[in-house]
C-alpha cells in the first residue's frame, strides 16, 4: 500500500506461479511483492467469502485471516465454492484453509473460529491492511464498519439478495463515506429478509465476491481506481450494472467531522435485536411435537402457512388449511377467522413469528407460532418432509 | 405534471411488485414527496422510511431534492445478505 518497493522477495517458484501477473506492467514485480507483503482479513467464509478467499489466495496475497464460527452444511454448497462435499460438517475456516493452501501453498493463513464481536473486533482487524466484509447480518455490518473506521482501514463491502448485489469500498481516510454515511440507522429487525429467508442465486456471490476481491487487490497494489465513493449495484436478471456516486456525510456519527461514536457499542441492541429468551412457556408458541399431537385430536387448530407459494412444492406440513404469504397478510386478514385456534408456520419460524405478531396486533388472540417451522417439524416429527 | 422513472431494488421489488415504473408528479415535487406517495400506496414500505438511499440520475440525493421531468429516481434499501 505504499509506493516504495516492498522488501519481501519472490522465489523462482513464485515467479513461475505469478507470471501472468508479472508480465503486466501495472502489476509487475513491485505489485506482486506488495501482494505478498499485504494482508486481508475476511470476515465470513460463506457466499461472498468463498470467491474472495479463493481469488485472493490464488493472487498471492501473503497473509489471509479467516473469521467464521459456522460449520459447512450441504445447503451451503450451491454457492460457497471454497468448501466441498468432503468437508460437510467441518468448521468453515478449516475447510477453507485446506482448500486455499492446496491452491497456493506460498501464502500464510490465520484462522479465527469465532464470532466477531465488539470485544474482539479491533484486535482481530489491527494486524491486517484491508478488511473485507462478507457477513450476513446488520449488527456485524455496523460493527465491521465502525471498527474499520476507528482503525483507519479500508472496508471492502459486498451484500447480496436473490438476484441483486451491491459492492463498494468504505474508506473515510481516502475521502469516501462509511456504511453509516449511507445508512445511519439500521432497519427494524425482521424488515429486511436475509438470504436464508429470501434465497440467493448461487452464482450471485461469485460476481459480488469477485468484485470485492478485485478491489482488495487494487488497494494492496495501489493500481487503478477503487470503488471508494461509488456504490456498484448489480442485477443478475436484467444483467445490468449501475453505479451511484456517494458522498461522505460530515455529520456521520462515526467518520464525520465531530464523531459521537468513538468506541464500539452493543450492535445487537443498536439493531433492535433483543437477547433470546426461552419463550416456550409463551402462550403464542408451540413445538412441532405439540402441534402433531394437537392435529390428531378432534379440536385440531386451523393450520396457516405463511411461506411463498413455490415453497409449498418443496415441502409442507400435512393438514395445512390455508396459504397466505406473510407479505400479503396485512391485506388478507379478512380471509381468516379470529375465533379459531390457529397455528402459523413457515420454513424456520422467523416469518411465522412476524405473522403471529401481526395477527396479535390485529386482535387475533388464539394464534401460535410453530417454533422452528418446517425444519424442526422434519427433525422432530416427520423426517419424510424435506428440509430446505 | 412531470414524469419520472422510479427504480426499485431488493426487498422493495417484492413489496411494489415491479422493478421499475413511470410516475406522474406535480411540478416541484421532491424525492421525499415521491417516497411519501409510494408509502401511501404500499404501506409495507413504511418501515424503510429514514433507512434507505435516494439517488436521482445515479447521483446521491436527499428527500429535499427537487425532481424534474425525465429524472430517474432510485430507492435503495439496505441489504445485509452475504453468505
Amino acid at each position: 500500500m505504499s509506493n516504495s518497493m516492498p522488501d519481501v522477495a519472490l522465489s523462482n517458484e513464485e515467479i513461475r506461479r505469478y507470471s501472468r501477473h508479472l508480465i503486466m506492467p501495472e502489476v509487475g514485480m513491485a505489485g506482486q511483492r506488495r501482494l505478498k507483503q499485504g494482508s486481508v482479513l475476511l470476515i465470513g467464509t460463506g457466499g461472498l467469502g468463498s470467491p474472495l478467499a479463493l481469488y485472493l489466495a490464488a493472487a498471492g496475497v501473503g497473509h489471509l485471516g479467516l473469521v467464521d464460527f459456522d460449520v459447512v452444511d450441504e445447503s451451503n454448497l450451491q454457492r460457497q465454492i471454497v468448501h466441498g462435499s468432503a468437508t460437510v460438517g467441518m468448521p468453515k475456516i478449516e475447510s477453507a484453509r485446506r482448500r486455499l493452501l492446496d491452491l497456493n501453498p506460498f501464502i500464510e493463513i490465520t484462522t479465527y473460529e469465532a464470532q466477531i464481536t465488539s470485544a474482539n473486533a479491533l484486535d482481530l482487524m489491527r494486524p491486517y491492511d484491508v478488511i473485507v466484509d462478507g457477513t450476513d447480518n446488520f449488527p456485524t455490518r455496523y460493527l465491521t464498519n465502525d471498527a474499520a473506521v476507528m482503525l483507519g482501514k479500508p472496508n471492502v463491502y459486498g451484500s447480496i439478495f436473490r438476484f441483486e448485489g451491491q459492492a463498494t469500498v468504505f474508506s473515510p481516510r481516502d475521502g469516501g463515506p462509511c456504511y453509516r454515511c449511507l445508512y445511519p440507522e439500521p432497519p427494524p429487525p425482521g424488515l429486511v429478509p436475509s438470504c436464508a429467508e429470501g434465497g440467493v442465486l448461487g452464482v450471485l456471490p461469485g460476481v459480488i465476491g469477485t468484485i470485492q476481491a478485485t478491489e482488495a487487490i487494487k488497494l494492496l497494489t495501489g493500481i487503478g481506481e477503487t470503488l471508494v465513493g461509488r456504490l456498484m449495484l448489480y442485477d443478475a436478471l436484467a444483467m445490468r450494472f449501475r453505479e451511484l456516486k456517494l458522498r461522505r456525510n460530515p455529520q456521520c456519527p462515526v467518520c464525520g467531522d465531530h464523531p459521537t461514536v468513538t468506541e464500539l457499542i452493543d450492535y445487537e441492541q443498536f439493531c433492535g435485536i433483543l437477547p433470546e429468551v426461552s419463550t416456550l412457556n409463551n402462550q403464542y408458541e408451540i413445538t412441532p411435537a405439540e402441534l402433531a399431537a394437537w392435529l390428531a385430536r378432534d379440536d385440531r387448530p386451523f393450520l396457516l402457512d405463511v411461506r411463498n407459494p413455490h415453497e409449498v412444492a418443496i415441502a409442507a406440513i400435512p393438514g395445512t388449511d390455508k396459504l397466505i404469504p406473510v407479505d400479503q397478510l396485512p391485506e388478507r386478514l379478512h380471509e381468516l377467522d379470529s375465533s379459531l385456534e390457529m397455528v402459523v408456520y413457515c420454513r424456520s419460524g422467523a416469518r411465522s413469528g412476524r405473522a403471529v405478531e401481526l395477527l396479535k396486533s390485529a386482535g387475533f388472540r388464539k394464534v401460535k407460532n410453530l417454533v422452528g417451522g418446517v425444519l424442526r417439524w422434519s427433525d422432530d416429527v416427520d423426517p419424510s418432509v424435506a428440509k430446505y | 405534471m412531470i414524469s419520472v422513472r422510479v427504480r426499485y431494488f431488493a426487498g422493495h421489488r417484492d413489496i411494489v411488485g415491479q422493478a421499475e415504473q413511470q410516475m406522474a408528479l406535480e411540478p416541484g415535487a421532491t424525492v421525499g414527496d415521491l417516497w411519501g406517495l409510494l408509502v401511501e400506496r404500499h404501506p409495507r414500505l413504511a418501515g424503510y422510511s429514514g433507512r434507505l438511499l435516494f439517488a436521482v440520475n445515479q447521483e446521491f440525493a436527499s428527500p429535499a431534492t427537487t425532481l424534474h421531468d425525465g429524472d430517474e429516481v432510485a430507492f435503495i434499501p439496505p441489504v445485509s445478505g452475504g453468505v
